[in-house]
């Protein structure tokens, strides 16, 4: 905060008392509260249509252990893609982390010691994606290349480095649950809840925060909504992006070892599949694709609206081929409907 | 003579194309410049170097007397200049005390929004300030729905907020209805009677006449005139403006 900012304080008596009005609260929030009413319909109609499905704890068991995979790297995706940009990375990203895992294990083998080497494994994955989402948002901002290409093409280039580096090899990590990161990442907590999901909620927490509360958010929504103006009013554009890309990347590398933790194996095509739950999760929650809007809790639910919908054209008798033709359309849609709502002036 | 702002011989091109050459220009202490000119032909590019937002390809940028190397838009900001853009600088998605505190968040520890600070003093500011409607005076009203007027008055308002020794104002009155062009003419006027200093850039030749103490004319990238507003009358600036447009020099 500098000093001009400081003389804010400095102002004597305000007036201003917010009041809570009901309508206005509709307004201000009509795309969070427009999610909630998506998200509760189709689950009713999910009931009604698949009640032996639905009305089973099972698969809300299910949901929670198998959503937060894809749901925590749509958190960061969320702020991406309000800030106008696009990372189709992140699922090599997974791969690659969980890569850094391995050399990790390799190289302080002399260690003998499982749980250190885990850790430092851990510790390597996460940096691998910081550094990877940094490189991505240097060679977006530095030169100027639209995210969508400049992502589609690090996508296949950190895929490649998976295969060249592993060989193309599978194997198994069994050896991860002699960690304390194990339980802790993807263990059940009182014996049924799913950590990971306990990590998404983390996650979204802390997203939420950092979007709507953090001097980062502020310049994320601003970036999205008017570059140009966040630039004449001094708001340093570069340096938010990248770290919205390290952001993700860090992210992406911690969902690629809990999806790989989850089942102790790893195998080299990681992350394929990910991207288009992913990106139809923050679709679906209402962030627009020209960016300026979007909220974490309308990612949050929409990423478990996508996890109902794999089970639900299952559980009504479609095969498990449908549920990309769905996940397509809602991305279609949702950006039709942003268009619509874009030329209506809304 | 210690002047508040001092650009010597600044140019500035962008790839082939010279936007501004050898630019000598002074602001001095209570005193208010009008920049004229044509479309293109320079006024924005000067604007947007003292706010740091271009850097000069060459040349010198003095604040008080010394000189500042590497002047960006917060360190522009640091040094009291406030501009209000021709084109605002609005982000229209956005909450009104978002636009108004746009790149300056009020922030407690770690960086966190004080937001509650910020929509009192947004709501403080609108209600003091140009006459608003009430649309524009409730801080979470999203700004793409106002009026043109209303969204101007946002950007001069903001200018004004954090107490700027140096005003910069690139085309203020568009898009201001008559009651509210009249205000800010005479809030440019009050610029003078605080103690500060003010650049003036306006279509409209009348306004900038009316209120400033000395016209710079500005011509394909160059200087091409100056002189104290007491010492010309209206119609002869006009006349010079013309002769200005059609032959590229200026007869002082």
């Amino acid at each position: 905060m500098n000093s001009k900012t400081d003389g804010v304080s400095a102002t004597t008596a305000t007036t201003y008392k917010p009041v809570f009005r009901l309508r206005k609260f509709a307004r201000t929030n009509s795309t969070q509260l427009g999610i909630i009413g998506v998200f509760v319909s189709l689950f009713i109609i999910f009931i009604i249509a698949a009640p032996q499905t639905f009305l089973k704890g099972q698969i809300y068991y299910a949901f929670m252990s198998t959503v937060p995979f894809f749901a925590i790297m749509a958190i960061p995706l969320t702020m991406i893609v309000i800030a106008a940009e696009m990372d189709l990375s992140f699922p090599s990203v997974m791969a690659m982390g969980m890569v850094a895992f391995l050399l990790t294990i390799n190289a302080t083998a002399g260690l003998d010691n499982i749980p250190l080497q885990v850790f430092l494994g851990f510790c390597a994955a996460l940096l691998t994606g910081t550094v990877i989402g940094w490189l991505n948002g240097f060679i977006i901002v530095r030169f100027g290349i639209p995210s969508l290409v400049a992502t589609i093409g690090t996508q296949f280039f950190w895929r490649g480095a998976v295969l060249v580096l592993s060989q193309g090899k599978s194997g198994t990590l069994v050896y991860v649950k002699e960690s304390f990161l194990y339980p802790a990442l993807v263990g059940k907590i009182g014996g049924f809840f799913p950590a990971q999901m306990l990590w998404l909620i983390l996650i979204a927490c802390l997203g939420w925060i950092l979007l709507n509360r953090h001097k980062f958010g502020a310049h994320i929504y601003l970036i999205g909504d008017n570059i140009k103006s966040a630039e004449l009013m001094g708001v340093n554009t570069g340096r938010t992006r990248i770290l919205a890309f390290m952001l993700i990347g860090l992210v992406s590398a911690f969902a690629g070892v809990i999806a790989s933790f989850h089942v102790v194996y790893f195998w080299p095509s990681l992350g394929d599949g990910k991207l288009l739950p992913t990106l139809a999760s923050v679709f679906l929650g209402g962030t627009s694709v020209f960016g300026g809007t979007g909220t974490i809790l309308g990612t949050f639910l929409g990423a478990f609206i996508i996890g109902a919908i794999e089970a639900a054209t299952v559980a009504v008798g479609l095969t498990g081929f449908w549920t990309q033709l769905i996940y397509g359309l809602i991305i279609v849609l949702s950006v039709i409907m942003h268009t619509y709502l874009r030329k209506r002036g809304t | 003579m210690d002047y508040r702002l001092e650009l010597k011989h600044v140019s500035k091109s962008f790839g082939e194309v010279q936007a501004l050459q050898d630019i000598n220009f002074q602001l001095g202490r209570n005193e208010i410049v009008g920049l004229l000119g044509d479309n293109g032909a320079g006024k924005s590019t000067l604007i947007k170097i003292i706010t740091g937002y271009h850097r000069p390809t060459s040349g010198e940028i003095h604040f008080n007397g010394r000189k500042v190397d590497q002047l960006t838009v917060p360190k522009a900001r640091q040094l009291g200049v406030e501009t209000v853009y021709q084109e605002r600088a609005l982000a229209e998605l956005q909450t009104l005390w978002r636009n108004i505190f746009l790149g300056r968040e009020i922030t407690t520890s770690l960086g966190m929004l004080d937001i509650g600070k910020m929509r009192a003093e947004t709501h403080r500011l609108m209600s003091q300030s140009m006459g608003f409607t009430s649309s524009a005076v409730d801080p979470d009203s999203l700004v793409g729905k106002f009026s043109g007027g209303e969204k101007q008055g946002v950007a001069i308002v903001r200018a004004l907020f954090f107490d700027a020794e140096i005003i910069i104002l690139d085309e203020p009155t568009m898009g201001l209805s008559l009651k509210e062009t009249a205000k800010l003419v005479s809030f440019v006027r009050g610029i003078r009677e605080a103690g500060k200093s003010a650049v003036f850039i306006d279509h409209n030749i009348v306004h900038v006449y009316d209120v400033a103490d000395r016209i710079v004319v500005i011509d394909r990238g160059r200087i091409a005139g100056q002189f104290l507003t007491k010492e010309i009358s209206l119609d002869s600036l006009m006349d010079k403006m013309i002769h200005v447009a059609e032959t590229g020099k200026f007869e002082q």
